[in-house]
């Protein structure tokens, strides 16, 4: 069995003396435009002291707690993943050369030398997004093409988690077997605790780096109803979610409905603005521009992140084969809670909701998918037949 | 071997100048645009005035007056490749406002001689006249955008001008939506991209400057919008801005106004 360790909330700044001192850039939590962001902190005076929010579909508001917890707040609108996988990224740039051209040798992040990259520690990472990096790591970092932009971000990391001690309002982490607590795939845990007993964090170390931070760090043995207080507060974050995503047979259900009316309704409120997928933490789809000087002479390709909902995703020569918005919402859907598990062994959702708060009409994916259910016609598994997808293509 | 540069004019037509300004203000890449390409009409930057043909056709503006009618057609006639820029050029800009309005009664009211003038019914776009090439968005234009379709045009390869919303622009800059977290009504769901989410950057919603998304549904915000508390009035308002008579946002707005 892991230790468990205890930390005053005093001390919490030595946590990032300690990483500063081991080289890392820490992002962290911390209040911005109204909102609680990931950005870079260099203290624990940047944490959301006292702050926390309340999150429904398509609303966020920003609130004080009347305590001074640092991690009291639900999720920020943005995952981790603008720090690993970043929004826009260069991957070469090139120059001509004759009739041809040549590419020039540490032309662009893709090729930046590891040592270059920032050594980035994670501070407040929470149950659900530590899955969500697991997922980005068989995306990127498990195959036989190996995304070099991700890994080299990732393999630096360093990660303090943050186990949930209370259930924002569109989680449904529980259902999706992601939370409130971590078990693994961090290097420090903490779970904050503030009760008569005072204002301390349980922490468990979950790599020989987080052994090795903790003995940096001022702490004791934590007792048996200190720890029983934090795991109180995590079960506790349990009951309390509302939401949850019946995940039974969802793939032969998804699969059975890909020509349900309901796509058609969901296809009457979808504005395929594509903010889901970009506040999604897994999702990973991306597009190539080529950029060129005036001259010609020379050109630059960037990555930067695209959407199953835009048009311009599934245009090809001759036309559009996804120009629907019932096409759009239903890949979408299907592929993160379906298909992404024949193609990755696991599902695409991890429960964190941010599609659901941050879905300017207020889209509730868990609701969407019960909907299916219900109106679900008893379709045959895998039934191409008939489908209506060779109607939909369009010419541009 | 050096290539004959492309000859490129700049017309103008109902419009304030702020698209043709946008090229004037490319402070560092004017003299790299000047370069590359020869500019042999542009009035609002030289009395060097060359005549056509022309390679490239660069027009601001919507057609408000047979005279303009008569003019686009040469324009289009004289250029080899047609670009339109802004609003007013792609969608009959702020003064299709009058769209709605009897024009009679404006001049009747504005000029001491109305018999004077001549003017069409209505402000439109240059495409309901004649074929566009491309239609570059926006009130005023991108100028960075400007840029980048002569350079494409240059390079022969397809521009970098997304078609998606600006919803996209905000999630990549790391803005906090204003609309979920603020509640402050935007057009960016509905939106082209292209302006880099200046307003919603500034807490300020969306206006709609460069015209509706290539899938709006506009129809959703709109009902959003008043179960949020917005009346019909003031959603009508929104969509009735500077690009009022794109056909997604005028069917909106008359929808919001019955």
């Amino acid at each position: 069995m892991k230790s468990h360790l205890k930390i005053e909330s005093r001390q919490l700044n030595i946590l990032f003396d300690s990483l500063k001192d081991l080289g890392y850039t820490i992002v962290g939590p911390t209040v911005r435009e109204g909102s609680i962001v990931y950005d870079n902190i260099d203290s624990a005076s940047g944490l959301p002291v006292g702050w926390t929010d309340e999150q429904s579909a398509a609303a966020y508001k920003l609130k004080r707690r009347g305590d001074n917890s640092y991690f009291g707040y639900n999720l920020s609108p943005y995952s981790w993943k603008r720090f690993l996988f970043p929004p826009r990224v260069k991957l070469f740039s090139a120059a001509k050369k004759g009739k041809s051209f040549k590419i020039n040798s540490d032309s662009g992040n893709a090729s930046v030398p590891i040592m270059s990259l920032p050594n980035y520690a994670f501070i407040g990472v929470r149950p659900c997004e530590i899955q969500a990096i697991k997922i980005q790591d068989k995306v990127f970092n498990n195959w036989q093409y190996i995304d070099t932009v991700y890994k080299n971000r990732k393999e630096k990391v360093f990660i303090v988690a943050v186990n949930c001690t209370q259930a924002g309002g569109t989680c449904f982490c529980v259902s999706m077997n992601s939370g409130p607590k971590a078990d693994n795939g961090f290097d420090i845990a903490l779970t904050e605790v503030i009760d008569k007993g005072g204002h301390y964090f349980i922490v468990e170390a979950g790599s020989e780096k987080g052994n090795e931070l903790m003995s940096k760090i001022p702490h004791t043995v934590a007792g048996q109803s200190e720890i029983e207080n934090a795991n109180r507060l995590v079960q506790t974050t349990a009951r309390q979610m509302n939401k949850s995503m019946d995940t039974k047979d969802i793939k032969e259900l998804l699969y059975a409905n890909l020509e349900s009316r309901h796509w058609d309704d969901v296809a009457t409120r979808c504005l395929t603005c594509a903010n889901c997928t970009m506040v999604c933490p897994t999702c990973f789809c991306t597009t190539v521009e080529d950029v060129t000087d005036l001259t010609g002479e020379n050109a630059e390709r960037w990555k930067r992140w695209d959407s199953c909902f835009t048009m311009d995703f599934a245009r090809v020569f001759g036309g559009n084969f996804r120009s629907s918005s019932r096409a759009r919402y239903r890949q979408w859907m299907t592929h993160k809670l379906a298909s992404w598990i024949d193609q990755f062994g696991t599902s695409g959702c991890v429960g964190c909701g941010r599609c659901i708060t941050w879905c300017p009409v207020g889209i509730d994916i868990t609701e969407e998918i019960e909907k299916i259910k219900e109106k679900g016609g008893k379709g045959e598994y895998f039934n191409h037949k008939d489908t209506k997808v060779t109607k939909e293509i369009k010419k541009d | 071997m050096k290539i004959k540069k492309p000859k490129v004019a700049v017309f103008k037509l109902a419009s304030c100048d702020g698209c043709q300004l946008a090229l004037l203000d490319a402070e560092d890449e004017l003299l790299a645009v000047a370069g590359a390409v020869d500019i042999a009409y542009f009035p609002e930057a030289s009395r060097r005035m060359l005549k056509g043909p022309y390679d490239v056709g660069i027009v601001e503006g919507s057609i408000t007056t047979p005279d303009a009618h008569e003019y686009i057609r040469e324009i289009r006639k004289m250029s080899q490749i047609l670009i339109v820029i802004g609003a007013c050029a792609t969608a009959g800009g702020i003064q299709a406002l009058r769209n709605w309005k009897d024009v009679k009664e404006f001049t009747s009211i504005v000029y001491a001689t109305p018999e004077y003038i001549s003017t069409l019914e209505r402000s439109m776009p240059v495409s309901s006249f004649v074929h566009v090439d491309f239609e570059l968005r926006g009130c005023p234009i991108n100028k960075y955008q400007l840029i980048e379709v002569i350079n494409a045009l240059l390079n022969k390869r397809k521009p970098n001008i997304s078609t998606h919303s600006v919803c996209i622009e905000c999630k990549l800059k790391g803005n906090t939506c204003i609309t979920v977290a603020h509640g402050i009504p935007c057009l960016g769901p509905v939106t082209q991209a292209g302006c880099g989410a200046i307003c919603p950057s500034y807490k300020r919603g969306c206006y709609g400057c460069f015209g509706p998304m290539d899938s709006p549904n506009t129809v959703s915000l709109s009902k959003h919008f008043a179960e949020s508390g917005q009346s019909k009035y003031d959603t009508m308002l929104m969509f009735r801005g500077f690009n009022a008579y794109a056909e997604v946002f005028r069917k909106e707005s008359d929808a919001q106004e019955k």
